[in-house]
């Protein structure tokens, strides 16, 4: 591969390929301050041209790695960075064996852990990328890694990934931090937003989970807390893990014990404050 | 690392892991090739980087995971077929598995492959279908194209559980030139405790090979390769007439030439304890043809890649049907 980039996100490291600088130089922007992988790489994405002439003739960029989608469809050059996202996201969640893997958001205060998850639009991002500039250490805003053995939660900070309406959040942030403005995307306008510097100097630190979160966004919504019990919590997480069905006994015995061990609730937002509020709320008794 | 020599010297040598400077090129490699399971069985409990450990020891669970996965598959067609009375017999990965034999260990299971006597296969096609499996291709031309020429139904997959299977009447394509004795293969099956069954030891080496070289263009070849070789160690120990037995049994479905290729191919890769004679020319072009992805898990050497996929094609099919199916291909491809 003509260009090569090596990215340490928590407990896992990516060796990302390309045959254009492009994508891999915005990676390096991106990720300026994190560590590179210690001897070897848990995955590998490759960044290469769909046909051989499409490398220069309006480049597209076919996303491939050790684990591949068919029938992913490929992305404009312009697009390189999303790209290089998309394929270490596709890599997590067809190849990670490791961990019990949580399409969720994560942030940690005094040593324990919240854990935010929900369909797409839920908010996640938008809330984890908030709370970790308020005093939260921001562990993750698209996977949750839980430990199968010992049941405790591993951050990986990436670059958080807002889109469209959360792109306001970006706001009077350090302009150093922020990825280029990708247009058009198929998920439509994204910027990335590397953590601060202290979710990126601790993520080598495992939390203890001790609250789970359904968040809820919509603007006519009134604010509301409802319990969530150990059984739907269950089913709503077997959906939000790309690799519970994988793991077979021991992502359930995982899962179960995560379930069991901490309370689970929904919450309804209309704007982030009135979450912020909730969560203020609910966690001191967490 | 330009090609997959380094990891095919490993799983042969297991002792050699000393070696390895590149473990990330090493490992995307094996995942490319469906050999990463395999590979993290042979090197475990050698002394190895913590990291590189890390990533072998989740290979060999995720290996253990698959392996339950396959076997309840397996379960599963039983039950749905039980009441049939016909033989149900396991091909590739899962037979392997099932019978507990080194092969399976690590391999990389995807669908569930069996063989029954063709005279049952409309029977085994309604069982299935009101069991809940489902015809994964819609097209008439496709459909037609399995029935009349391919040696199995159309693929089907099951609704709840996402898992395709195979059924198989023969070895090979209806079309092909050699012409395997399939009723042997059903009369000399093997017994599995479960009441289903597994090819005959010499017939499980003659269907690999077949599937290897006289039914493909060698994708996964390597992996196909390491079958190939660990079930001859553990036949050839246990029965030491086993080599006899093999070529008497492959001279009987015509594929002794196909079954000699394989043997050479796995003594020259893989050291398997049987020489069968120099490597032929051609036999260097498979060579060239197997290990042929390098370091990024990249496709390398298009032309040879070609050569074989349209030797595939040769093989499979004589010359007017083949144009016949190609036009047909072509002409739908552009809809």
């Amino acid at each position: 591969m003509n260009h090569v980039f090596g990215l340490k996100v928590g407990p896992v490291s990516f060796r990302i390929g390309s045959q254009w600088r492009g994508p891999v130089a915005a990676l390096r922007r991106l990720y300026a301050g994190y560590p590179e992988p210690d001897g070897v790489c848990d995955f590998t994405v490759r960044l290469e041209a769909e046909r051989i002439w499409r490398r220069w003739l309006r480049p597209s960029v076919a996303i491939r790695g050790d684990y591949v989608l068919p029938d992913a469809a490929p992305l404009p050059l312009a697009q390189g960075l999303l790209a290089a996202e998309m394929g270490m996201n596709l890599q997590m969640a067809l190849g990670q064996k490791r961990f019990l893997l949580l399409h969720a958001a994560s942030v940690e205060r005094d040593g324990r852990a919240l854990l935010l998850t929900g369909h797409s639009g839920a908010g996640k991002s938008t809330l984890a990328a908030l709370l970790g500039e308020r005093g939260w250490r921001f562990m993750g805003d698209e996977f949750a890694l839980l430990d199968l053995e010992d049941g405790r939660l591993h951050p990986f900070p990436r670059a958080v990934s807002l889109k469209n309406e959360s792109l306001g959040l970006l706001n009077g942030m350090d302009p150093g931090r922020l990825g280029p403005v990708l247009e058009g995307t198929p998920k439509g306008t994204i910027r990335h937003l590397r953590p601060n510097p202290e979710a990126v100097a601790r993520m080598g630190e495992a939390a203890r989970p001790v609250l789970i979160l359904f968040p809820r966004f919509g603007r006519g919504l009134e604010p509301a807390v409802r319990e969530v019990g150990a059984a739907e919590a269950f089913m709503r997480l077997t959906q939000a893990s790309t690799n519970y069905v994988a793991l077979g006994e021991r992502g359930f015995d995982a899962l179960a014990r995560f379930v069991g061990a901490l309370p689970s609730k929904a919450i309804d937002y209309a704007d982030t404050a009135q979450a912020e509020a909730l969560i203020d709320d609910l966690w001191p008794a967490a | 690392m330009r090609d997959a020599r380094l990891l095919v010297r490993l799983l042969a040598e297991p002792d050699r892991a000393g070696e390895v400077r590149d473990w990330t090129s090493l490992i995307a490699l094996a995942r490319a090739e469906s050999l990463i399971g395999s590979l993290a069985w042979r090197l475990e409990g050698l002394d190895l980087p913590a990291p590189v450990e890390a990533l072998l020891e989740a290979a060999r669970r995720d290996g253990e995971a698959a392996r339950v996965q396959a076997l309840w598959e397996a379960e599963m067609a039983r039950r749905a077929l039980a009441p049939l009375g016909i033989p149900v017999i396991l091909l590739k990965g899962t037979a392997y598995a099932a019978a507990g034999l080194e092969a399976g260990r690590g391999r990389s299971i995807g669908d569930l492959d069996i063989l029954v006597p063709r005279r049952g296969l409309p029977d085994v096609e309604r069982a299935l279908l009101a069991a809940g499996w489902e015809w994964v291709k819609e097209d008439s031309y496709d459909d037609q194209y399995y029935r009349r020429w391919m040696h199995e139904l159309p693929p089907l997959i099951h609704r709840e559980r996402d898992r395709m299977i195979d059924v198989h009447h023969a070895i090979l394509p209806l079309t092909a030139r050699p012409r395997p004795d399939m009723a042997a293969m059903v009369a000399d099956r093997a017994p599995l405790a479960d009441g289903l069954f597994t090819l005959s030891p010499p017939d499980m080496i003659v269907h690999a090979a077949a599937h290897l070289f006289a039914d493909g263009d060698l994708a996964g070849g390597l992996r196909n390769l390491w079958d190939i070789d660990r079930l001859l160690r553990e036949f050839a120990e246990r029965d030491p007439g086993f080599w006899t037995a093999l070529r008497e049994r492959a001279n009987r479905h015509g594929l002794l030439a196909t079954v000699e290729r394989a043997v050479r191919l796995a003594h020259h890769l893989y050291a398997t304890p049987a020489n069968w004679g120099q490597l032929t020319v051609a036999d260097r072009l498979y060579c060239r043809r197997l290990v042929a992805r390098d370091g990024w898990g990249r496709a390398k050497r298009p032309l040879t890649r070609l050569g074989f996929y349209i030797r595939s094609h040769w093989l499979r099919m004589p010359p007017l049907l083949l144009a016949r199916h190609l036009w047909v291909k072509a002409r739908k491809a552009r809809r």
